[in-house]
């Protein structure tokens, strides 16, 4: 006789804990053919916002890092997501109903996009920052500086995503220094969740990166018109009904957030989504006339 | 008669040869517009100098269309080593013609003649001469090795600065193989006018620079137009959000330059004349009509005294009045309606507490003045500390350690500027990483070059204009080819070639 397992039970990460719905909520997650997954946690509006205060609240810090540690930090996710594999592979299997192969590929191409982002965490000041020759006695340099906090709606289609989707939104925000709320994929949100046990496992911050588990049309209005987000990133947003990602972007004119457009699927690995969550400040300082 | 007393040196109005009325520069030529046309006034004398065209949805509409026939049929077509040869016949008229513009500018917009001789209309040329450059190098600018023009933008700026901004927005969008519509700021399109006739003089195509003027009305009309692919605009944050609202789901690339409420940090070991400099160049430059304004003194508390002290003084030394006279210092606020706003925040800053200075000085009957200001025992939570008020006046508030100062510098929606005042380079550097602002001046400010990148955090807005970064606003990037893609679809070579080194 085969041995009962043990289910997992499948919480929201905010600020390196791992909270039930503070509004006690659930909802049912299912495979592709309405088998019982889990019961994940349903994210309130509350939620949202103590998933905001955690990411302010971690953002200075994690920007202060040297690059060379924040990379060295992306690298550790890579390198234990590795160790993982097989997990993730499960979880896609039994969320997505994809073959074993297809599920694999989707972990292997996660796992190179962290090493590829990593290997930007100090190398993309270099290319995205410039020395300024100034008509006078002067020093003037620009250097790209994280936005802040950044809210995502990590991509949603029904299969091919859930991991590979929610990494490749939430790297190349937090690699310059950002920290970051992530609504993960609604149907399929239980590898987010496991993602999220890898990184309070490898050296991210508490905060850094929070994951909330639920519906992004309930979630992304709050997101949006919240004072505190400075960017918001839509990748995922395109599903939402009746082209509702065109009012976030209206709510988030509110406060003058950096709104990045919907994708289709996981937006591919790019030093465009880097520099999309960073501002340039020049420094000005004067010479001697010697 | 003492050092403060000159003899007038006005600076002659013969060189100007202004026409009576401007219509709209559509298709390379002046056209009437079909809106209510006004008069643009000198806000020193509030008399009119010309009367100018107001352009309704209709004339915006032939605007766009000949930006876009101008796009399709000529400028996207050029060679990049053209446009730039225009760019730079373009710096050299406006280098000229510096005087008359310089002029024409004080006059239009009530700034010394000092000020538009030597910072403003210089700027301007070397704008355009830097971006003229850029022309044929776009492949250098970062932006993949293929980077495309936008097509037509709309580009709607303020008053403060009329014809310099009008450079940062026309130079790197004709650099970048954009045309463009511009609107001017209604109380201020003289030289934008001025800037046509350049255009024609440097045989520039026809369409590829359309100036419109009009109020709000015609701002809106012209983000708002469904051909336009760019917006670009420099002005307060209340239209700075309308505009992002406007362009929200369209696929229109924006860049908002806002506003400010830069802090200007002094540590009690800074240069202390050279500070005092600073400062007054901070918030009295341009009226204080500038969004960079250092408008927040954060000084540090034991020197406190003493600085105010001197500020005083060196207050008392500024000359305010006619904006023609070569001695001037301080001009005209640019219309009532700003006048009428720099009164009311500070009639608040005395009503919430703050302590009022202003130097004797004495206000001409005509036209809109505003003797320069200064408020001391403001706190962090008055209106003074936190509204942007675009005038010639400063509130001074106190720190006493670095973290402190980073606190109260930062506590703002704004991000747009900030200055630091320290001879301890180490101190600022740690300071000038923290500050959450796009352009740090230390031990200097409100210094601009065409080579700098500008713009703000926050809700100052975002992009950059200026400097490499600048062409980002104008060009789509034709990006790079991650190479993760084709490692991750084919089998894991990688992993297996460990393994095997491994065994």
């Amino acid at each position: 006789m085969s041995r009962l397992s043990v289910p997992k039970t499948y919480k929201l990460a905010i600020g390196g804990a791992f909270p039930r719905s503070e509004s006690g909520r659930t909802y049912v997650v299912t495979s592709p053919s309405g088998e019982f997954l889990a019961n994940a946690s349903l994210a309130s509006r509350k939620d949202a916002r103590d998933a905001v205060v955690a990411a302010r609240g971690a953002q200075a810090k994690w920007a202060g890092a040297t690059a060379y540690n924040r990379g060295q930090v992306l690298y550790r996710i890579a390198e234990l997501l590795e160790g993982r594999r097989a997990q993730f592979v499960d979880e896609i299997v039994q969320s997505e109903g994809v073959t074993a192969a297809v599920a694999g590929a989707q972990v292997d191409a996660t796992i190179d996009l962290w090493v590829w982002y990593a290997g930007w965490a100090d190398k993309y000041a270099q290319v995205a920052g410039n020395g300024n020759p100034v008509s006078g006695p002067y020093f003037n340099l620009s250097v790209p500086d994280a936005t802040g906090v950044v809210a995502t709606i990590a991509p949603q289609d029904r299969t091919g995503v859930s991991l590979l989707g929610l990494a490749a939104v939430v790297a190349p925000i937090v690699l310059s220094g950002n920290t970051v709320v992530v609504v993960a994929n609604e149907a399929a949100p239980l590898s987010a969740i496991s993602l999220a046990e890898v990184l309070a496992t490898s050296d991210v911050p508490g905060g850094v990166v929070n994951v909330l588990t639920g519906s992004p049309a309930e979630l992304a209005p709050w997101l949006a018109s919240h004072a505190d987000v400075n960017a918001l990133d839509l990748a995922g947003a395109g599903s939402l009904a009746d082209g509702a990602w065109v009012d976030l972007q209206i709510t988030a004119a509110e406060t003058l957030k950096r709104v990045l457009p919907p994708v289709e699927g996981a937006p591919a690995p790019s030093l465009e989504r880097i520099t999309a969550f960073v501002e340039t400040k020049t420094v000005w300082h004067t010479k001697a006339m010697l | 008669m003492s050092f403060l007393e000159y003899a007038p040196a006005p600076e002659s109005t013969a060189i100007l040869n202004l026409r009576d009325s401007y219509g709209l520069f559509i298709d390379g030529e002046f056209v009437d517009g079909h809106g209510a046309a006004f008069a643009t006034i000198s806000p020193s004398t509030e008399k009119r100098i010309a009367e100018v065209a107001c352009a309704d949805a209709s004339d915006v509409d032939r605007a766009v269309a000949a930006a876009r026939r101008a796009y399709d049929r000529t400028w996207s077509r050029m060679s990049g080593g053209d446009r730039g040869k225009y760019l730079f016949r373009i710096a050299r008229l406006v280098q000229e013609r510096a005087r008359e513009l310089a002029v024409a500018e004080s006059l239009d917009n009530g700034k010394p003649i000092k000020e538009t001789r030597d910072v403003d209309i210089p700027l301007v040329a070397a704008w355009f001469f830097y971006y003229a450059g850029w022309a044929d190098k776009l492949e250098y600018a970062g932006l993949g090795s293929a980077p495309r023009a936008l097509g037509v933008a709309a580009q709607v700026i303020p008053w403060n600065f009329p014809l310099l901004m009008l450079a940062w927005k026309i130079a790197p969008a004709l650099a970048a193989g954009n045309t463009v519509v511009l609107k001017p700021a209604e109380t201020t399109p003289l030289t934008a006018l001025l800037f046509a006739e350049i255009c024609q003089q440097a045989d520039l195509p026809a369409g590829v620079v359309n100036i419109i003027t009009g109020a709000g009305e015609t701002g809106r009309a012209l983000v708002s137009h469904d051909d336009v692919n760019k917006v670009a605009f420099t002005g307060s944050t209340p239209v700075g959000r309308e505009i992002a609202r406007a362009v929200a789901g369209t696929g229109k690339k924006l860049t908002l330059e806002l506003g400010g409420k830069g802090a200007n940090i002094v540590f009690d070991d800074a240069a202390m004349d050279q500070a005092v400099e600073g400062i007054v160049s901070g918030i009295f430059f341009n009226q204080g009509h500038v969004c960079c304004a250092g408008s927040r003194l954060l000084v540090q508390e034991n020197i406190h005294d003493e600085l105010v002290d001197r500020l005083k003084t060196r207050l008392s030394t500024l000359r305010l009045g006619d904006p023609l006279d070569k001695n001037t210092d301080i001009g005209a606020i640019n219309s009532r309606e700003q006048l009428d706003r720099i009164r009311a925040l500070s009639e608040i800053g005395e009503q919430e507490g703050a302590e009022r200075w202003s130097p004797a000085c004495e206000i001409p009957s005509n036209g809109f003045w505003f003797a320069p200001t200064i408020f001391t025992n403001v706190s962090t939570s008055h209106r003074i500390a936190r509204d942007e008020i675009f005038g010639p006046v400063l509130s001074v508030l106190t720190f006493r350690t670095p973290e402190e100062a980073v606190a109260k510098a930062n506590n703002t929606p704004y991000g747009l500027s900030a200055g630091i005042w320290t001879e301890k380079a180490s101190r600022m550097l740690a300071l000038a990483d923290r500050l959450r602002a796009g352009v740090v001046w230390a031990n200097t400010f409100n210094k601009f070059d065409p080579a700098s990148p500008f713009g703000g955090y926050k809700e100052s807005g975002y992009g950059r204009e200026g400097g490499r970064h600048g062409l980002a606003a104008y060009l789509e990037a034709s990006g790079w080819q991650a190479p993760i893609e084709s490692s991750a679809a084919s089998p894991r070579s990688g992993r297996k070639a460990r393994k095997a080194v491994a065994k």
